[in-house]
């Protein structure tokens, strides 16, 4: 099981209180997690990378474990902590004011 | 008993002002989507409980959501604006050849006869057009597909479709306008696409009488005369009598011919209003105070409407999304400023006064008249 924390505009774009949690086949990549989260929540599609392509879009960063991991490749493992669900998967709306 | 709702989209979300017919007392509700964007809302002429948001952020990108009941609750539909192929490069700001990207929707336009089926006028500047009540969205491609397409450039906004017109009398001909590439028409459903820009002129092109490269800021019809269009130009006010064919300036005696918006009265064809706004730097209207003009004569001869309006020390601007009519007798004229005021008058513009005073600033105004 994998935790994950949604900022705060997609929890209610998803209507989701708290962290989400999620079964993840295989190893828990960035992708993996990500495809997952799409699945349980569709309407998540298109706003954390382009669903075409796959990139992360710009302002959306991936942290855990105190790392930034936003800059990985998006099939490397999670760190352990994250892949046993010690610690969540943050993903956090850049800081760009507004 | 007859009513009106005023969907008001901000920069912090969306909002719905409730009124009967009086347009006397307000109920309002929201924010919906707090913390988004909100480019455009609007309701559908076929059934009034389907209404549309384009919902967007910097952050997740773009989101629409639609409602079946009169707003009360709401869905997300289909985000996924592909466009189709891979033409040349528009231009960046510089004149250096910059890849097409989709940024978001800014105007959503209903079709008269079928609540399912959606327009969708997109930055960078395409049209999407849903059948399916907004699940998918497919590219009209004859449009970025025109020759032109290349030398489009966007405005200070974005390169943006931000109007779509469909006429009332033939449902294969539609007009667009795009910043800054001008005016298109179609008279084939969408498949191929025509500048309609003779007449303009835009000291800011290499040719001011250049085909395409104007930015246009707005363009309305009414329904009963819909070969008669009026636009609100970076610069100038202007009017075509024969469908785009050629333009004319009506600025006249307007203190200042740039601005965003221009509505047409609901009853009068020849009754149009403007929002003067000081020049292309300075956002806010001349002499600080905010005056709607209103022209009975299709343009040239202006008055000032200024009845409950700020008259000092007013620095607010009016968006093109953000003024509209309603269709109640004496026709009701609205309009939300980047200030997040929304003002209302409902003797076609005589006396205003605001619904709202503290709103985020507002992105687009539309009405959605009951009966």
């Amino acid at each position: 099981m994998i935790r994950v924390v949604l900022p705060a505009h997609l929890r209610s774009l998803a209507r989701v209180d708290g962290e989400v949690r999620l079964e993840v086949r295989g190893p828990a990549t960035q992708r993996a997690v990500l495809d997952a989260l799409e699945d349980l929540y569709p309407v998540l599609r298109g706003t954390l990378r382009d669903p075409l392509t796959g990139r992360r879009r710009a302002l959306v960063r991936f942290y855990a474990v105190r790392q930034d991991l936003s800059h990985e490749p998006p099939d490397a493992p999670l760190p352990e902590e994250v892949a046993t669900g010690a610690e969540p998967l943050l993903i956090v709306g850049a800081i760009a004011g507004g | 008993m007859s009513g009106v709702r005023v969907l008001v989209g901000t920069r912090k979300g969306a909002f719905i002002l409730a009124s009967d017919g009086t347009r006397v007392r307000w109920d309002i509700s929201g924010p919906f989507f707090g913390g988004w964007e909100i480019y455009h809302m609007t309701g559908s002429p076929a059934d009034p409980n389907r209404i549309y948001a384009s919902q967007s952020s910097g952050w997740f990108g773009q989101v629409i959501q639609r409602s079946d009941d009169g707003g009360r609750t709401w869905q997300p539909v289909g985000n996924q604006f592909v466009y189709e192929g891979t033409p040349l490069p528009h231009q960046w700001y510089d004149g250096t050849p910059h890849p097409w990207e989709f940024k978001r929707v800014w105007h959503l336009e209903p079709s008269r006869d079928d609540p399912d089926t959606v327009y969708a006028g997109v930055e960078d500047a395409s049209l999407f057009r849903t059948t399916d009540g907004g699940e998918t969205w497919h590219e009209l491609p004859g449009l970025r597909g025109h020759g032109s397409s290349s030398a489009w450039a966007p405005g200070a906004g974005g390169l943006c479709l931000h109007t779509v017109l469909l006429d009332p009398r033939d449902p294969l001909r539609m007009f667009v306008a795009i910043s800054a590439a001008g005016v298109f028409r179609t008279d084939d459903g969408g498949r191929t696409w025509r500048p309609a820009n003779r007449g303009l002129r835009s000291q800011y092109l290499p040719d001011p009488a250049a085909e395409v490269g104007h930015c246009v800021h707005r363009i309305v019809l009414h329904p009963a005369r819909p070969s008669v269009l009026f636009m609100q130009k970076h610069w100038d006010v202007m009017r075509s009598d024969d469908a785009g064919e050629s333009w004319h300036e009506v600025s006249g005696d307007l203190p200042s011919d740039f601005g965003f918006p221009v509505v047409v009265h609901a009853h009068e064809p020849d009754t149009v209003y403007v929002v003067p706004i000081t020049s292309d730097s300075e956002h806010f209207p001349p002499e600080g105070k905010l005056r709607v003009y209103r022209s009975r004569t299709g343009g040239g001869e202006w008055e000032a409407l200024t009845t409950g309006l700020p008259q000092r020390d007013c620095y607010v601007n009016v968006l093109r999304d953000a003024m509209a009519v309603d269709t109640l007798e004496p026709c009701g004229v609205y309009v939300g400023t980047t200030g997040g005021q929304v003002y209302a008058s409902r003797d076609a513009g005589d006396t205003w006064t605001p619904i709202v005073r503290d709103f985020p600033p507002v992105l687009s105004v539309e009405v959605q008249t009951l009966r």
